[in-house]
This record gives C-alpha cells, sequence and structure tokens, in this order.
C-alpha cells in the first residue's frame, strides 16, 4: 500500500482521538500509528501484534506491545478498560469477528475501525470485467496470499451495526485522493468507522 | 535479523574483580534469623552521578555473579558475557551492571557450604530453609549499600526472572522497569517433579551423607545426575536432535552400559564438570526456594501489581518447555490487567529453555531499545531504527 494512503488513515484517526486518553491497538502492525498517537496525543498506548518482526520494530519505537493474536486478545481485560480500541486493517483478517466486535465494544469504550471496502469501483470492474478477484492498492493481495478473511463493503458494515444496535458515532471514507463525500461505496477505498455499544 | 550465537564478538568488559558486601543479620521469610550475611558480587560500567542507570541482574539456579569479562589471569568468559559489554544490550558505556551470587548459592555467598559461626563448621544442613524473597533482600540490602536509591532495571531469567517478579512485587517503587525472561509466577508439578527428582538423586547417593558431606566425598554423582536432568529440561526436542543425532562416540566399549549415544556423552560431560563448581546443598537450598515460589504468595498477581508504576517487558521462547510461554502470559495478563505498562515478545528459538543464554540477537533488540525508553524517562523519541 502507498504510504501516502497509510498516512491519510492514520492521520484521520489521530484527528478522532482525544489528548491523554487510552488507546489499544488491535494489530497494531510496526506501531507507526500508536508512536504517532503516543508523541502528537500523549495517550497511553498499548498495542497488541502477533508478527515477531512488526513486534521488534515496535520496541525500537518504544511502543508498548504484547505478542498475541486479536482473537484471543481482548477476552482478558474488564469494560471499559480503554477510551478507544484501533482495529485498523484488522477487523477483515479476525477469525471470530462477531465475538472480538462485541468484546471492543465492550472493553473499549469507542472502537475505531478501519477496513478496505471491497466494493470499490476498482474492484467491482476487476470482477465484472476481467472476471478475476480484486487486486487493488487497498486489496494488495492476490487471492491465493491474502491474510483477509472477510470481504465487506463500508455499505455492508452499516448494514451490520445497524442490524446489530452498534452506535456508528463517525464515519470517513477515503481514496488515494483524499476524503470522499459522495457515493462512498463506490469511491472509497477505505471506510474508517467510529462506533460505540 | 540472523540467528546465532557468534555475532557479538565485540570487545567485552575486560578483566574484572569479584567484591563482597556483608551484614550482620538477615530475617528471613520463614522467621528465622541469619546472620551474618555476604553476598559476593560483581559490577560492570559506572554509575553515573546522579545513580540513574544502575541495572541489577540476577542469575539462574547454577548461575552466579560473574556475568561479564574474565577474572585476572583466567579465560574465564561470565554467563551472560554475550549481553553484557560495551555496545551489548546491556551497554556498560551507559549503565552500571550488578550482579551478586543469591543467598544459599556456593560461589562466595553465603549458603550451606558457608561456615557456621555458632559451631565453627559448614552450616551443612542447619542452613534455614530460603525463598527467593529472601534472596532479593539481599540484592536490596546490596543495592542500598552502593547507594542507589532506584535502579533503572532488574533483569533475569529463569529462577533469575523469578527474582525480577519478586523485586516488582516486593519493590516497586525501587525499580524502574523489570525485565523477567523465561520464567514463571510460579512453579507447577511438572516444574517441581523434575527438581524433586534432582534433589532425590543428590540425597540418595551414599556420600551425601545427609548433608555433611564438607570434610569428605562430596555426592558427586548425585549432583551430576541431578546436573543431567536438568540439561534435558533445558533443551528441546529439536535441538538434542540438531546436536546430537543418534551419533555415536567412537570408543571401546568396556561394558555393555557404557554410555555411547553422543548425548549420553554430553549429559555425562556436563554432569561431571559441573559437580567441579557447584555444591549439592545449595543445589538442595536454591531448587526448593524455586519450588516453593509463588510471587504473589497464593493471591492474586493482578492485585499485587494495581498501582505500579514500573514498565514490564516480559520474554518468552518458542521451543521452551520447561518454562512455556503460556507461564509467561500468566504475567503478561496480570500486568495489562493491573494497567501497568507492559512489552511481551515470545522469541522464535530451538534452544528450548536454554534460548535466554543463547539467543542474543534478539534478546539484545528487545531489552537494549526497551532500556533505552525507560533510561530515556519514557519519552518516545524520534530517532528508531529496526
Amino acid at each position: 500500500m502507498p504510504s501516502e494512503e497509510i498516512s491519510l488513515d492514520h492521520q484521520i484517526i489521530l484527528g478522532l482521538i482525544e489528548p491523554q486518553s487510552s488507546v489499544l491497538d488491535l494489530g497494531c502492525g510496526t506501531g507507526e500509528l500508536l508512536y504517532r498517537l503516543i508523541k502528537e496525543k500523549k495517550v497511553r498506548g498499548q498495542g497488541v501484534e502477533i508478527d515477531n518482526r512488526a513486534i521488534y520494530a515496535c520496541v525500537a519505537k518504544g511502543v508498548n506491545v504484547l505478542h498475541g493474536d486479536i482473537d484471543s486478545g481482548l477476552a482478558d481485560y474488564e469494560d471499559n478498560s480503554f477510551d478507544y480500541l484501533i482495529l485498523n486493517q484488522s477487523l477483515q483478517q479476525v477469525l471470530h469477528l462477531e465475538t472480538v466486535l462485541k468484546d471492543a465494544l465492550r472493553v473499549g469504550r469507542k472502537v475505531i475501525i478501519g477496513f478496505p471496502n471491497f466494493a470499490h469501483y476498482r474492484a467491482r470492474l476487476r470482477l465484472a470485467f476481467a472476471g478475476k478477484a480484486p487486486v487493488t492498492s487497498s486489496l494488495p493481495y492476490q487471492w491465493y496470499e491474502t491474510p483477509n478473511l472477510h470481504f465487506l463493503s463500508v455499505a455492508d458494515f452499516v448494514d451490520y451495526c445497524r442490524s446489530r444496535h452498534f452506535k456508528i458515532e463517525r464515519k470517513i471514507f477515503i481514496n488515494e485522493r483524499g476524503v470522499i463525500r459522495f457515493f462512498p461505496n463506490v469511491f472509497a477505498q477505505i471506510g474508517i468507522f467510529q462506533i460505540s455499544a | 535479523m540472523t540467528k546465532g550465537r557468534t555475532r557479538h564478538h565485540q570487545p567485552g568488559v575486560g578483566t574484572v574483580e569479584i567484591k563482597s558486601f556483608s551484614f550482620d543479620s538477615l530475617l528471613l521469610e520463614s522467621g528465622e534469623r541469619l546472620g551474618p550475611v555476604t553476598l559476593v558480587y560483581e559490577t560492570y560500567g559506572s554509575l553515573n552521578q546522579e545513580k540513574s542507570n544502575a541495572i541489577l541482574i540476577s542469575h539462574a539456579l547454577s548461575g552466579d555473579a560473574h556475568v561479564a569479562g574474565v577474572h585476572e589471569g583466567r579465560n574465564n568468559p561470565g554467563w551472560w558475557d554475550s549481553m553484557v559489554g560495551p555496545g551489548k544490550a546491556l551497554d556498560t558505556t551507559k549503565y552500571f551492571v550488578v550482579c551478586s551470587n543469591v543467598l544459599g548459592g556456593c560461589k562466595g555467598s553465603t549458603g550451606p557450604s558457608s561456615i557456621n559461626p555458632a559451631t565453627g563448621k559448614p552450616y551443612a544442613l542447619d542452613f534455614p530453609l530460603i525463598t527467593i524473597g529472601d534472596m532479593v533482600h539481599c540484592q536490596k540490602r546490596l543495592i542500598d549499600h552502593l547507594g542507589i536509591e532506584k535502579l533503572l532495571s532488574v533483569v533475569g531469567g529463569s529462577m533469575g526472572g523469578m527474582q525480577v517478579l519478586s523485586w516488582l512485587v516486593r519493590y516497586p517503587s525501587k525499580i524502574r522497569s523489570a525485565i523477567p525472561v523465561a520464567t514463571a509466577a510460579r512453579h507447577t508439578p511438572q516444574q517441581i517433579a523434575f527438581n524433586e527428582v534432582g534433589r532425590q538423586a543428590i540425597m540418595a547417593d551414599p556420600d551425601w551423607h545427609a548433608g555433611n558431606y564438607y570434610d569428605r566425598t562430596p555426592p558427586d554423582r548425585g549432583l551430576a545426575v541431578a546436573r543431567m536432568i536438568g540439561h534435558i529440561t533445558y533443551m528441546s526436542d529439536a535441538s538434542m536432535t540438531e546436536k546430537f543425532g543418534r551419533q555415536k562416540q567412537v570408543a571401546a566399549k568396556p561394558h555393555k552400559f557404557t554410555p555411547d549415544f553422543e548425548v549420553e556423552g554430553y549429559l555425562h560431560y556436563r554432569g561431571n564438570t559441573f559437580v567441579r563448581r557447584f555444591d549439592a546443598n545449595s543445589y538442595l537450598y536454591v531448587t526448593k526456594a524455586m519450588d516453593n515460589f509463588d510471587v504473589s504468595g497464593g493471591n492474586s498477581l493482578q492485585k499485587a501489581l494495581y498501582g505500579v508504576k514500573t514498565k514490564v517487558l516480559v520474554v518468552a521462547f518458542e521451543s521452551d518447555w520447561l518454562y512455556p510461554e503460556h507461564q509467561s502470559k500468566e504475567i503478561v495478563k496480570a500486568c495489562k490487567l493491573a494497567g501497568v505498562e507492559t512489552t511481551f515478545c515470545r522469541v522464535h528459538s530451538n534452544y528450548g529453555h536454554d534460548a535466554f543464554l543463547l539467543e542474543v540477537n534478539e534478546q539484545s533488540h528487545l531489552i537494549s531499545h526497551f532500556l533505552k525508553k525507560v533510561f530515556n524517562g519514557y519519552e518516545v523519541t524520534d530517532n528508531y531504527a529496526v
């Protein structure tokens, strides 16, 4: 994924988070977002990550990180342990998505979720005209190597939240040009949602 | 990052001297009083003016105060020489590193082989039962003696990790960070069982004489067997297979059951060299202290850690079945639920429990960066490199 795009979704998440709050980043990767949150928003940050190399990168940045997978990372925590729980680019890779989401809404007062929009028009075109599984800048993997387990559109997620009575507090849609305001389900490459129980 | 033991060939700390510190008496956790108590220790690097750069290393069962460097006229690098020295994980150009031999040990600190002032003879089994907590109380005395108000960190693997956890619970305000490696908050029945077989091997040796062997032949056979059992638990199936396979030693066979597999020869060698440097009674006392250890005294560790401001780095190793990952995770869980700032990493390794002595690169990366963060007052800096 181009780094610009990464910085845009990080920038947006950065803007959602109150200074000096507590943040748990599930699937924090190399700790880039947490690092910026700690530095710029003075948050009390904690990451969870499964990949050793990513963990070493977190430690090198001085970011607190726990080796573990997202599916089992939440159960231990008490209710409302964190002001924010971040699942950025990781929800679609979680095995037991419903359990994780419910736990996330229990452990975090607010949950921020960022995921690639499977209904972006380029993905649609590739599927419709080439007859091939989408490979785009926000969905960069071939079908045989993708870590993504769930393929969802931003519209799917809105429907899902409605059906589960989750409150959508904020929704922001982006592509490589910036923030999208119209027809997000077609033009957004990434959807970022802030939800609460 | 490449695996291996060979990367760190930087010049070490050079020649180091053994120091010692004594105090009149210590009230043990059992309620008994022991004294006088001597601790033998070594230091590396120098204490800064603010006395804010001191790191205590706690050693494992068979370790001692000699962590790094060599002794005058000898070629005997310390047991963590790869981790402690200029430019290494515990960088002696920045930090002042201290390690003392544990109470109950046999490398100069007071233990069962020391002279009992009441009788003028070695204590042997008159030595009181000691705990990991007692070891830590002694270390605290030493740190006070060195004029250190607050340690930058306490680091240790295996039994050393138990001491680290003990510091964390007993003296959290005296340590800015804690690094327990390949350890547990308490022993499982399996861990106690292995130690008990070791102790029984010693006590079944006719030379043991109920611990009174200091003026005659020591129970070397029993102690060697205890050490052999230990070594089996320190390695993994994979590391043994890689190291020995089913290779046989080329040697004449005087009788049917002469050890002929290489792994047998290795264990014999390990057992036989161990008895030259370790006291059988110390082995009994120290393993018992490990078995009796429960960092939170049967209560919840999480509760014991509430409000603790110490930063914690927990490290476990993938193939370590003696102190498996789930025991480290238990520590991590208590820390995270208590709101303690914690980092946990399970390092890939085939070495089994021995990994904490052998996986230098990964451990160095984790420990050096973690310490840097703590030392710089937890400020996240802009300069980082992976």
